[in-house]
């Protein structure tokens, strides 16, 4: 029934001693199988260094499993145009905003990558402006990037995607460098296109409270994924998580605590519980 | 204060400049630069003044911003009116006092350098006043696209000249970030002779340098994931179209230049 979309298959990945990007001799990742399903919406969560950034970036061809496949659509990325072909596939937007917008404009950087694809300027004027009006920037299509916050440079890169029709986005961490306000922005913008255009969505994060928005999560420690399954079921194991370096979310935290036996996972569910435990009455 | 900037020194509005073709724009302006050097009289060098006043009214960019742009000139042009007045010797004496003497060709090459630099800076900045950044890099881009049979890499050189725009005030903020936290670390920027200030700029610089180098790298893997392979095969959202304005534009340009020769050969040069 679900159909894959991007396959690791028993991949493991080592940073050059002598590499550019991170000096790092231990394996960033051993062993990763992992499904990526079409129209899901998968967490990936892990502290620090767990390896989730890699996986991201292996995503889309940016890097080259030491071992191991990874397969987009049945696509392996081993040549330059493979892995452009795979970049048409899966868009990547990153932690910081301000790295990832090249024009001046907010409209000429959502036209950024349908222009990289050679798409005729009509239709990439029709794209740029329904990418735009997705994550509610419209309004604010002729301003320069600078003077936005950062949930809305946020959610310009996200557009820059959209408009180049990829089928899946990877969001490396999109909201760390973000205030609340601007998390929240990007997690609704987030949802509505999971929800309403069925875009794949894997979102790499280090904050519970997201990871709970998502279909599936898996949890990543030290190079591995120790734990998939849905939100539900992976918060309930919460000595597991622990020892990846990782919290419970507050509510579920907070119910566990007060000695309640279901797993919740926001904060309306988690009000429901406390009142019914109470008694009942409200 | 830095949230401020403006990219170059494009002022918003819909005059019939600001709507027409920036690689036109780029191709005129150009064009009455090189004319300014070509008048030779004050009837030619009339035509230029009047050219730039007649520009400056119909792109209906105020007055004050148009002087605004002659403000970081004004040390050039007392300088060179000085410099050509005492040196520039020639004519009748207007006055005299020991081994210095003001004469009629310094006083004439004087006023007419100065029209000529003001006309120049005029004409640019309307330019730039009336063509945003990227519009104006796009059309050098397509202006400059037929030195590529020169294996010269103009998109490339207009991609970096947008990239560098872009990145202009997100570098002023980072240099404001790092100054203040080195100053919270106690560095005195402030005080000191020369050799002293530029040596606490050293702590500003490196690390501006480092992180440069790490936006540049993220800059790069960004571009990569967004399919950008350089300048083949690219396509562009925004066409450019030459209206009729467009040959308005130039048809003036060709009546002023034509004015300015014939004013030339038929008055006598001054300079």
């Amino acid at each position: 029934m679900k159909e894959k979309l991007i396959e690791f298959k028993n991949v493991s990945f080592a940073y050059e001693a002598d590499g550019e990007a991170v000096p790092e001799t231990k394996d960033a990742l051993k062993g990763v199988n992992l499904d990526i399903y079409k129209g899901e919406f998968l967490a990936v969560l892990g502290h620090n260094g767990s390896g989730k950034s890699t996986l991201a970036k292996l995503c889309n061809a940016i890097y080259e499993p030491t071992e191991g496949t990874v397969s987009v659509k049945g696509i392996i990325p081993d040549t330059e145009e493979k892995a452009d072909e795979v970049r048409r596939i899966v868009g990547m937007v990153f932690q910081n905003p301000d790295n990832q917008i090249v024009a001046t404009i907010v409209e000429d950087d959502v036209a950024f990558g349908p222009e990289n694809l050679g798409i005729e300027p009509k239709e990439i004027r029709k794209r740029v402006d329904e990418a735009l009006k997705s994550v509610n920037m419209y309004e604010l299509r002729h301003r320069e990037p600078h003077k936005l916050s950062g949930g809305q440079k946020q959610r310009v890169a996200i557009a820059g995607v959209i408009a180049m029709q990829t089928d899946c986005i990877v969001l490396d961490e999109p909201t760390a460098m973000l205030d609340p306000k601007g998390r929240d922005e990007v997690m609704q913008t987030i949802q509505r296109l999971n929800k309403e255009l069925g875009i794949t969505i894997v979102l790499i994060t280090h904050f519970m409270d997201e990871a709970v928005q998502a279909d599936r999560v898996a949890v990543m420690n030290s190079g591995r994924i120790v734990m998939q399954g849905s939100p539900r079921e992976v918060f309930a194991q919460n000595e597991k998580l622990n020892e990846c370096g990782l919290d419970l979310p507050q509510s579920t935290e907070l119910c566990k605590r007060l000695g309640i036996k279901d797993t919740v996972l926001n904060a309306s569910e988690c009000v429901e519980k406390i009142i019914s435990m109470l008694g009942g009455a409200v | 204060m830095i949230g401020e900037i403006t990219f170059g020194q494009y002022y918003p509005g819909s005059s019939v400049l600001h709507r027409a073709d920036p690689r036109i724009k780029l191709i005129t302006s150009f064009w009455l630069i090189v004319v300014i050097f070509v008048c030779k009289n004050f009837f030619s060098l009339g035509i230029i003044a009047l050219t730039a006043i007649i520009t400056s009214l119909v792109s209906r960019v105020p007055m004050k911003m148009i002087l605004k742009s002659l403000k970081p000139i004004v040390i050039i042009l007392i300088f060179t009116a000085i410099l050509n007045i005492f040196y520039t010797q020639g004519g009748a004496t207007y006055w005299e006092w020991w081994k210095i003497k003001v004469t009629e060709k310094g006083v004439n090459t004087a006023i007419f350098t100065m029209i000529r630099i003001i006309s120049l800076v005029v004409i640019s900045s309307i330019l730039t006043y009336t063509t945003t950044p990227t519009a104006l890099t796009d059309g050098l881009e397509r202006v400059l696209s037929p030195l590529k049979v020169f294996k010269i890499k103009v998109h490339t050189l207009a991609m970096m000249m947008t990239l560098a725009l872009r990145f202009i005030p997100t570098l002023i903020r980072e240099i404001e970030r790092i100054m203040n936290a080195q100053k919270a670390r106690g560095a005195d920027l402030e005080t000191g002779g020369i050799l002293q200030r530029a040596k606490a700029l050293v702590p500003i610089f490196i690390p501006l340098m480092v992180s440069s180098f790490r936006r540049a790298y993220e800059l790069a893997l960004a571009m990569t994931c967004r399919c950008y392979t350089g300048g083949e095969g690219r396509t562009r959202m925004k066409q450019m179209k030459v209206s009729f304005r467009d040959i308005v534009l130039i048809l003036y340009c060709t009546a002023a230049t034509a004015g300015i020769i014939i004013l030339n050969i038929f008055f006598e040069a001054v300079i």
